[in-house]
């Protein structure tokens, strides 16, 4: 085979640059095989597959936020994200194990009934994480269960998953963490490895995070950010932005002042808030704002007066 | 008593004499919502009865200005002053609203699909849970978000099918155009059946 190549090099009818690209084609092919073929095998007889493979431009792109709190790493561009369904809540395991699925989903779903004591706000943790966090494009746990322990810019270190619900706990609830052997930790990881169940672990999903944001054609506004606000954040949100409450709890969360997440929070960084309100703003009409709506009203929202970051910054 | 609370009394007084006498220019509103706002089950005639006061001013402002079309209550609605409608307004919403039934209705599969939608939501198609925008038990957010727990199962599939067609479309931001939108025929009759009676 070498002694081929060299041949043909010398003859000068061949550059070796051809080995490497025809090389890199089988293996990209074999890939796109290869990956439908190994979870076909795993998922349960006569129910559709959940994993496919599906050409997505850059994953879950997320920039650092001025906070360091969150470091999902850009994927490059093209890259093939492996696209995943949670299982249905019917599917729910009876059981103790199932019992503490479903504690982690209500402590999930309703934080200020069932983990009060580690909140310091007005929020539930599905006011960011959409749909119980099942929700693709709104940081769904099910991907973010797959990508730990994984190593953190933040605190330059491998962090578990425990630690990143902790981070979770004290920046966006303006709380402190539950110990990680608590009821609350293990019922909230269980919940996540449950809505996780026949995900490859390791594997960046589709979804994961918020989709990449482009930079918009202007500058973010504050000036303009009030004006899109008042038109289709307001309704729900309320015009001081301190949200609407029912019999004492929120109905439509806080987005500032001292019941809403801290300054030290994911969504306290400009370019997470407009990803989030891009793909999932106002509450049933995700992606119905242009990109520079987004971002002057994300820079609107972020600010406002809120709670201090922990940590002093 | 402060002075307001004796003047919206007076109000709500006002308003329950127009709902069972009528003003002359207008129909007694009980003839088709029923004697206590109750609304009726054929005909399509909505259940007022605790309904938010800021939701019935808004529509029946809406009625007048024609933002809000319907052959029967257009007539109506154009006769009322802006005091009228605020003294009728006040008096439905201080009727007694929707209480779930004492023994449970029985679930049918329809009901069951319809609660998945109501308290879930379908987000496969970016549709929230209805109870998302209309409380946590269907009983309204005020002031922009009406209760649509107990409502008329008739009434509820003629406002979903209005929107869907673009016949009603005086909801804020197109907020419900946009869920409408996302609901199949099977979907509508699921949701209407179990919100004449949610759990
Ligand atoms: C105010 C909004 C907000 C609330 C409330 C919130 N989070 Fe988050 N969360 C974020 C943002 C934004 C990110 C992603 C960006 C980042 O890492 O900062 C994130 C990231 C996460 C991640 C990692 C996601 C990944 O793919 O790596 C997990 C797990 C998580 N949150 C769990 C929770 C839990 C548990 C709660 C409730 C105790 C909670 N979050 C409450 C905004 C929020
Ligand atoms: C129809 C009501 C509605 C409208 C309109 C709406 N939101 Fe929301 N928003 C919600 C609800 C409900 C949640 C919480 C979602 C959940 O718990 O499932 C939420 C959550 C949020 C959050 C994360 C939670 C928090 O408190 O920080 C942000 C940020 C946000 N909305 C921003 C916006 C912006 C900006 C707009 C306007 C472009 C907007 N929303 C319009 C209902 C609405
Ligand atoms: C001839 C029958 C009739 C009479 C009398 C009548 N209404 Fe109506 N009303 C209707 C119908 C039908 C609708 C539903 C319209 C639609 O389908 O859009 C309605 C709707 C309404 C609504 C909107 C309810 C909602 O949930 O959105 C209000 C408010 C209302 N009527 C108030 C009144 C008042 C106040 C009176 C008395 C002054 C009155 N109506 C008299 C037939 C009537
Ligand atoms: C994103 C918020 C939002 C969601 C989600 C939502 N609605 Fe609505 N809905 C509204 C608003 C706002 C109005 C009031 C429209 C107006 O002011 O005329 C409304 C009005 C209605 C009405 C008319 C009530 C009446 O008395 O005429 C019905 C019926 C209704 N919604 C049913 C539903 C159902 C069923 C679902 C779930 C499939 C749902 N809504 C989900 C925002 C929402």
């Amino acid at each position: 085979m070498l002694r081929w190549i060299n041949r043909l090099t010398q003859n000068g009818k061949f550059h070796p640059m051809w080995i490497v690209l025809a090389t890199s084609a089988i293996a990209v092919v074999a890939a796109m095989i290869a990956v439908p073929a190994i979870y076909e095998g795993a998922k349960e007889p006569k129910k559709p597959s959940p994993v496919a493979v599906k050409q997505i431009p850059a994953a879950a792109n997320l920039p650092e936020p001025d906070s360091g709190q969150h470091d999902l790493k850009p994927a490059p561009a093209g890259v093939q994200a492996v696209h995943f369904t949670p299982p249905a809540e019917s599917e729910m395991p009876s059981g103790e194990f199932g019992d503490t699925v479903k504690l982690g989903r209500n402590i999930f779903v309703h934080t200020q009934t069932y983990a009060k004591g580690f909140v310091g706000n007005g929020l539930n943790c599905v006011n960011c994480h959409l749909d119980a966090g099942r929700k693709a494009d709104a940081t769904p746990l099910w991907a973010a269960y797959v990508k730990f322990p994984a190593y953190r810019d933040k605190n330059k270190k491998v962090n578990s998953y425990e630690d990143r619900l902790a981070g979770c706990f004290r920046f966006s609830m303006n709380g402190t963490a539950p110990d990680y052997n608590s009821k609350e930790m293990i019922a909230l990881t269980t919940y996540s490895y449950w809505l996780a169940k026949g995900a490859p672990t390791g594997v960046e999903l589709a979804g994961r995070g918020y989709p990449k944001l482009e930079n918009p054609p202007l500058a973010p506004d504050t000036t303009r950010g009030a004006t899109v606000y008042q038109a289709n954040c307001a309704l729900c949100h309320g015009a001081d932005g301190l949200g609407t409450k029912v019999n004492g709890q929120y109905a439509f969360p806080p987005l500032w002042g001292s019941d809403s997440f801290n300054a030290g929070a994911g969504m306290h960084s400009v370019k997470n808030a407009a990803a989030f309100i891009k793909a999932n703003m106002p509450l049933g009409k995700g992606n119905s704002l242009s990109l520079q709506e987004a971002w002057d009203v994300a820079q609107f929202v972020d600010t406002h007066d809120r709670p201090a970051d922990p940590r002093g910054k | 008593m402060s002075t307001h609370a004796n003047a919206s009394y007076a109000d709500a007084q006002a308003g329950a004499a127009i709902t069972k006498n009528g003003t002359g220019a207008a129909t007694a509103c009980m003839q088709c919502h029923g004697a206590n706002g109750e609304g009726q089950a054929t005909g399509g005639f909505p259940r007022l009865a605790g309904q938010g006061r800021n939701y019935l001013v808004k529509q029946l402002t809406d009625f007048k200005a024609k933002s809000r079309i319907n052959p029967l209550m257009q007539p109506i609605a154009n006769t009322l002053t802006t005091a009228q409608i605020n003294d009728v307004a006040d008096y439905y919403a201080s009727l007694p609203g929707w209480k779930p039934a004492a023994s449970p209705v029985p679930d049918t599969a329809q009901t069951a699909r319809g609660a998945q939608l109501t308290h879930r939501g379908n987000w496969d198609k970016g549709m929230p849970a209805c109870f998302a925008c209309h409380g946590e038990n269907g009983a309204g957010i005020a002031p922009h978000f009406p209760a649509i727990a107990g409502q008329r199962a008739t009434y509820i599939a003629k406002q979903l099918k209005n929107w869907q067609a673009g016949t009603r479309s005086n909801d804020p931001q197109g907020l419900m155009k946009a869920v409408a939108d996302k609901l199949s025929a099977d979907d509508i009759s699921a949701i209407s059946a179990y919100l004449e009676n949610p759990k």
